[in-house]
C-alpha cells in the first residue's frame, strides 16, 4: 500500500492524473498506469531533450565566451599596436616637423647668401660697366688723338730750354752709369735691407729678453707659493714636498741657465723654461683647485650661506664703525675749526684758554692736596720720629751716665753687704739688666721710659736708633 | 691748449680743379706758394709778404715746391709745358715742353734736380734732368689710382707697370735711374703701391673689384698676401703707420683691418657700426649755438663783419651711449659707391689712427693704436670734408666746408671760428711742417691760421 500511495502522491505531483483512486480497491487503473507511464516517458524525453538542449546551448555560449574573450584579447593587442604607432607617427611627426624649420632656416639662410651675392654681382657688374665705359672713352680720345696727329704735318717734338744747367742737389758729380754703379746699387739696396731685418732682429730680441725675465719671474713667485703653501695643507706635505724637489731641481737648472742668458737662444733651454713654467703652471692650478674643493667642503658642513652672512654682517658692522669714526673725526674737525676760527673776546679767551686743561687741572690741583695732606703727614711724623729719636738720645745718654754711676757705684760698692740703695736697685736692676742685655744681648727690648708713641713703627725706629752707629761707649751695637 | 693767436687772410683767384688738389696754394717750410691763373706768388710763411712774382705762359694746372725748396714746378696740362721757377735767381728759367705727346701729370723726384712728366694716354714717363738735361724713358706705366711712389728717403722709385695685361713693379734708383728690380705682382688689376716708412718694404693693392694686398721687399721678393675676403668689392684705401710697423687696410666693407710687420697678418681689425652700444671711447657731437635773433647783436657792425649772422657757433658736446650715426645709403647701382673706408691717416707718432666711413661722411673716428680701441668719435654738422694729423704732436685738425676749424687731441676738442668776411668755406687744409700753422684753402681764400705753442708742460 505504501509505495502506491507514494507512486499516486508523486504522479499528482507530476500533474497526471492519479492512476488509483482510494476506493476503487487495489485493482490499478491500468490504462491510466499505462497513460501514466508514456505520460512519464513523455515527460523524461522531453527533460532529456531539454537538458540536450541546454547542453548545445551552454556548449554554445562557452564557445561563444571563449570566442569573446579570444577577440578582446585580440583587440587589445591590435588597440596596443595601434598606440604605439601612433606614438611612433607623433614622433615622427616632429621630427618631420624640426626638420621643416631647420630647412626654412637654411632656406632663409641661402636666400639671404643669394642675395648677397646677387649684391656682389651687381657692384661688380657696375664696377665693371663704368671700367668699360671709361676705358672705352678712353680709347676714343685715343683714336681721335692719333687722327688728329696724322693729320697734323708739324709734328711738334719734345725739348727742354733751360738757362743755365743747375748743380745736383748733393754737390757731387754725376757718374756714369756703369756697372760698378749697378753693383754699387746692388749693395746698397741689401744694406738696407739687412740694417732693416737688423734693427728688428735686435728690437725682437730685446722683447723676448724681457719675456723671458718675466718667465723666469712667474715661475719664482710659483714656486716660492707653491713653497708656502707647505705649511698651510698638511694633507698635501708629501706630493708638495715632490713639488719642491722638482721645483728647486729645475730651478737650478734654469738658475745655471739664466747666468748665460745670451746662451738662451737654443730652442732646447727655450723649451726647457716654457716647458717648465706650464708644468708649475699646471701644478699651482691643480693646487688651488684642491684647496678651494677643501674650503668647499668644510663650508658646506655649516651651511654655505651661513659663512657669507657672518662675513656680511661682519662687514655692516666694520663699515658702521667706519661711519661712526668718520663722524666723530669730522665733528673734532668742526669744533676744532670753530674753536680756530671763532673771534671770542678776551674774558672768554682767557676763560677758555685752559678749558681743555679745567678737569685736568682739578684732578692735579685735588692730588695735590692729598698728597700734601700726606707730606704734611709725614713731615709731621718725621718730626715725631726725630724729637722720640733725640730723646732716646737723651735718654740713652741719661741711662749711659746712669749705668756708669752704678757701674761706678757698684764697683765701689763691691761688698759681700746686700744693697741698701734699694730705690735706684730697681732702676739699676733695669740697668743692669737693659745692660746685660745690651753687652749680651744686643735685642730688643723696650726702654721702660720711652714715650709710647702711636705709631707702630716704634720698634722699627729703635732697631733704625739702634743701627745708628753710636760708638761712644765702646759698644758695638751694630748688628 | 691751443690759442688762435693771429690769424691773417688773403684772396686769391683760383681756377677750377679738380677735387684732388686742394687749390693752387703750397707750403714749403719757409715759403708759400699762390698760382693765380698764370700768376705766381710767393711769399714769405711768417708774415705773408710777397717775395717773388713769376708769370707763366698758360694757366697753371699743377704747382709743386722742390725737395729743397728752391724752385717751383708750374704745369700747364693744356699746353703740355712745364716751367721751373727758381728763388734764389729769379732770372733763372727753366721751360719742358712735351710735344706733340701731351701732359698729364708732372711731379719732382726727391733730389730736386729731376722732372718726372707722365704723357697723355699715359704712354710713358719722361724724367727730365735738370743738371744734365738728359732724358729718360719709362715705358708702359700704369694708370691707376697711385701708380707711382717714391721711398721717403728719396733713394728709391717704385712704379707699375702694365704689359701684356699683366701688372709689373719697376724700382728705380733715383741715383741715376737704374732699373734695380722689375717683377711681376700677382694682382688681377694693380690699383696703387706704397713704400713703408723705413723704405724696406713695398705694399702693393690691387683694385676693388678683388680685395689683395701684397708685400713685397726692397728686392722684389714677396713676403706675403693678404686678403680678407672674396668677391665683395675690396680695398679702398691703405696707409703704413710712421714708424712702419702697422699698415692699415680700409675696405668696402666699412672695416679697418691692422697688419703687423713681423707676420704680416691681421692683428686687429676696426668696425664702424651706425650705433655705438659699448664703447670706451668718447662721442663729441657738434652742436650749433644759434644766434639770438632780435638781440641787440643785430647791429650794423655785426652785420658788416657777419660773423653772428652767416656763422653760427659751435662746441662740442660729449654723447652719452648709445649714440647713432647717421648713415646715407649709397646708390646700389653706381660704381665706386660712397660706402668704406676712403681715408686713412696714422698721427706721427703712430699713437692713433683717423679714419672716415664714406656712408656715415659726419663722422670722424679715432682709434688709439695702443690698445686697439676706439678713443674717440667726432660727429660733425656737415660732411668731413679734409682731416690731417699735425706732423709733430698728435693733434687732428678737420673741416667740413663751413667756416670753421676742428681740432682734436687726446685731451679734448674744439671748434674754432675762422674770422673771415662773407661766406668763407674751409674745403682743405695743410699743416706746416713745424706744426705750427695750418693753411686753410677755401673756394676763393686761403687763410693761415697760427697755434700758439704751449707754454707749460702737459
Amino acid at each position: 500500500m505504501g509505495p502506491l500511495i507514494f507512486r499516486h502522491l508523486s504522479l499528482s505531483s507530476f500533474g497526471l492524473p492519479p492512476v488509483w483512486t482510494a476506493g476503487g480497491g487495489s485493482e490499478l487503473n491500468i490504462v491510466a498506469v499505462l497513460n501514466c507511464m508514456y505520460d512519464l516517458i513523455q515527460l523524461h524525453r522531453r527533460g532529456l531533450r531539454t537538458l540536450e538542449n541546454m547542453e548545445v546551448e551552454q556548449l554554445k555560449s562557452n564557445s561563444n565566451v571563449d570566442f569573446l574573450q579570444l577577440s578582446t584579447t585580440r583587440l587589445k593587442e591590435q588597440l596596443e599596436i595601434s598606440k604605439r604607432e601612433n606614438t611612433g607617427l607623433l614622433e615622427r611627426e616632429r621630427q618631420l616637423q624640426l626638420k621643416v624649420k631647420s630647412l626654412q632656416n637654411c632656406l632663409k639662410n641661402e636666400k639671404e647668401e643669394v642675395q648677397k651675392l646677387q649684391n656682389v654681382i651687381a657692384s661688380r657688374a657696375s664696377q665693371y660697366n663704368h671700367e668699360m665705359k671709361r676705358k672705352e672713352r678712353e680709347f676714343n680720345k685715343l683714336k681721335e688723338r692719333l687722327n688728329q696727329l696724322l693729320v697734323d704735318k708739324k709734328e711738334k717734338k719734345q725739348a727742354i730750354d733751360v738757362l743755365n744747367n743747375i748743380g745736383r742737389a748733393d754737390g757731387k758729380r754725376s757718374l756714369w752709369k756703369t756697372e760698378k754703379t749697378e753693383a754699387k746699387h746692388e749693395g746698397e739696396m741689401y744694406k738696407t735691407l739687412l740694417s732693416d731685418y737688423d734693427t728688428r732682429q735686435r728690437e725682437l730680441q730685446l722683447e723676448n729678453a724681457e719675456l723671458r725675465k718675466v718667465l723666469q719671474q712667474m715661475k719664482k713667485d710659483m714656486v716660492s707659493i707653491l713653497s708656502s703653501r707647505k705649511q698651510a695643507a698638511k694633507d698635501v706635505l708629501p706630493t708638495l714636498l715632490n713639488f719642491i724637489q722638482a721645483a728647486s731641481e729645475e730651478e737650478d737648472e734654469v738658475f745655471d741657465s739664466s747666468k748665460d742668458s745670451v746662451e738662451l737662444y737654443c730652442v732646447h733651454a727655450r723649451e726647457k723654461l716654457t716647458n717648465s713654467i706650464r708644468l708649475q703652471w699646471r701644478r699651482l692650478k691643480s693646487h688651488v683647485e684642491r684647496l678651494d674643493s677643501q674650503a668647499q667642503t668644510s663650508e658646506s658642513k655649516t651651511a654655505d650661506a651661513v659663512p657669507r652672512e657672518t662675513h656680511e654682517e661682519e662687514m655692516d658692522r666694520l663699515k658702521l664703525e667706519i661711519q661712526q669714526c668718520k663722524d666723530f673725526i669730522q665733528a673734532q674737525q668742526q669744533l676744532l675749526q670753530q674753536q680756530l676760527s671763532s673771534p671770542c673776546d678776551e674774558e672768554t679767551a682767557s676763560l677758555l684758554s685752559d678749558c681743555y686743561m679745567l678737569q685736568e687741572k682739578e684732578r692735579l690741583g685735588d692730588e695735590w692736596k692729598t698728597l700734601e695732606e700726606q707730606r704734611k703727614i709725614f713731615e709731621r711724623e718725621r718730626r715725631n720720629f726725630t724729637e722720640a729719636a733725640i730723646r732716646l738720645s737723651h735718654e740713652r745718654k741719661a741711662f749711659e751716665e746712669e749705668r756708669a754711676t752704678w757701674l761706678k757705684h757698684q764697683f765701689l760698692n763691691l761688698s759681700p753687704f746686700s744693697d741698701s740703695k734699694k730705690p735706684s736697685l730697681s732702676k739699676s736692676k733695669s740697668a743692669f739688666l737693659i745692660c746685660e742685655c745690651l753687652f749680651l744681648f744686643p735685642s730688643l727690648s723696650e726702654p721702660p721710659s720711652c714715650v709710647p708713641l702711636t705709631s707702630p713703627s716704634t720698634a722699627d725706629l729703635y732697631r733704625t736708633l739702634c743701627l745708628i752707629p753710636e760708638d761712644r761707649y765702646g759698644l758695638d751695637l751694630n748688628f | 691748449m691751443l690759442w688762435l693767436s693771429y690769424i691773417m687772410q688773403q684772396k686769391y683767384y683760383s681756377v677750377p680743379k679738380d677735387e684732388n688738389e686742394g687749390g693752387l696754394v703750397l707750403f714749403c717750410c719757409s715759403h708759400q706758394a699762390t698760382c693765380v691763373q698764370y700768376r705766381l706768388v710767393v711769399r714769405d710763411v711768417s708774415t705773408l709778404q710777397i717775395l717773388q712774382l713769376y708769370t707763366c705762359l698758360d694757366q697753371v694746372s699743377h704747382m709743386e715746391w722742390s725737395s729743397d725748396s728752391l724752385f717751383i714746378l708750374c704745369a700747364m696740362y693744356n699746353r703740355g709745358l712745364v716751367q721751373v721757377w727758381s728763388l734764389e735767381q729769379p732770372d733763372w728759367h727753366c721751360k719742358i715742353d712735351e710735344g706733340s705727346i701731351g701732359l698729364v701729370s708732372s711731379r719732382w723726384s726727391p733730389d730736386g734736380r729731376h722732372i718726372l712728366n707722365t704723357t697723355e694716354f699715359h704712354l710713358r714717363v719722361t724724367v727730365w734732368s735738370l743738371c744734365t738735361k738728359a732724358v729718360s724713358y719709362i715705358k708702359h706705366p700704369k694708370a691707376c689710382q697711385k701708380a707711382v711712389d717714391f721711398s721717403r728717403d728719396g733713394r728709391y722709385l717704385a712704379l707699375a707697370e702694365r704689359r701684356d695685361c699683366k701688372d709689373y713693379v719697376c724700382v728705380f734708383v733715383c741715383d741715376d735711374w737704374h732699373l734695380l728690380r722689375h717683377f711681376e705682382t700677382e694682382t688681377q688689376d694693380l690699383a696703387g703701391l706704397e713704400w713703408s716708412p723705413n723704405g724696406c718694404v713695398l705694399a702693393v693693392w690691387d683694385s676693388c673689384l678683388e680685395y689683395k694686398v701684397l708685400l713685397y721687399s726692397l728686392d722684389g721678393r714677396l713676403l706675403s698676401t693678404y686678403s680678407a675676403y672674396e668677391w665683395s668689392l675690396g680695398v679702398k684705401s691703405v696707409s703704413w703707420s710712421p714708424s712702419s710697423q702697422f699698415l692699415a687696410i680700409g675696405s668696402y666693407d666699412e672695416k679697418v683691418r691692422i697688419l703687423n710687420h713681423i707676420t704680416w697678418k691681421k692683428i686687429a681689425q676696426f668696425e664702424h657700426p651706425a650705433i655705438l652700444d659699448s664703447t670706451k671711447a668718447t662721442v663729441y657731437k657738434e652742436v650749433e649755438k644759434r644766434p639770438a635773433v632780435g638781440s641787440d647783436e643785430m647791429s650794423l657792425h655785426s652785420i658788416t663783419i657777419g660773423t653772428t649772422l652767416f656763422n653760427t657757433q659751435s662746441k662740442y658736446e660729449i654723447s652719452p651711449l648709445p649714440v647713432q650715426i647717421p648713415v646715407v645709403k649709397p646708390d646700389p647701382d653706381r660704381a665706386n659707391p660712397k660706402i668704406g673706408i676712403s681715408a686713412l691717416a696714422f698721427s706721427s707718432d703712430s699713437r692713433y689712427l683717423a679714419t672716415k666711413n664714406d656712408n656715415m661722411a659726419t663722422a670722424v673716428w679715432v682709434w688709439d693704436m695702443q690698445k686697439m680701441s676706439l678713443q674717440a668719435v667726432l660727429e660733425q654738422t656737415s660732411a668731413v670734408r679734409c682731416f690731417q694729423w699735425d706732423p709733430l704732436r698728435p693733434r687732428l685738425a678737420l673741416c667740413t666746408g663751413n667756416a670753421k676749424l676742428y681740432l682734436w687731441s687726446p685731451g679734448g676738442c674744439v671748434s674754432v671760428q675762422v674770422p673771415a668776411e662773407g661766406g668763407f668755406q674751409v674745403q682743405s687744409l695743410n699743416w706746416h711742417c713745424s706744426g705750427d700753422s695750418v693753411i686753410l684753402l677755401g673756394k676763393e681764400q686761403l687763410c693761415l691760421c697760427y697755434m700758439d705753442t704751449d707754454q707749460e708742460d702737459k
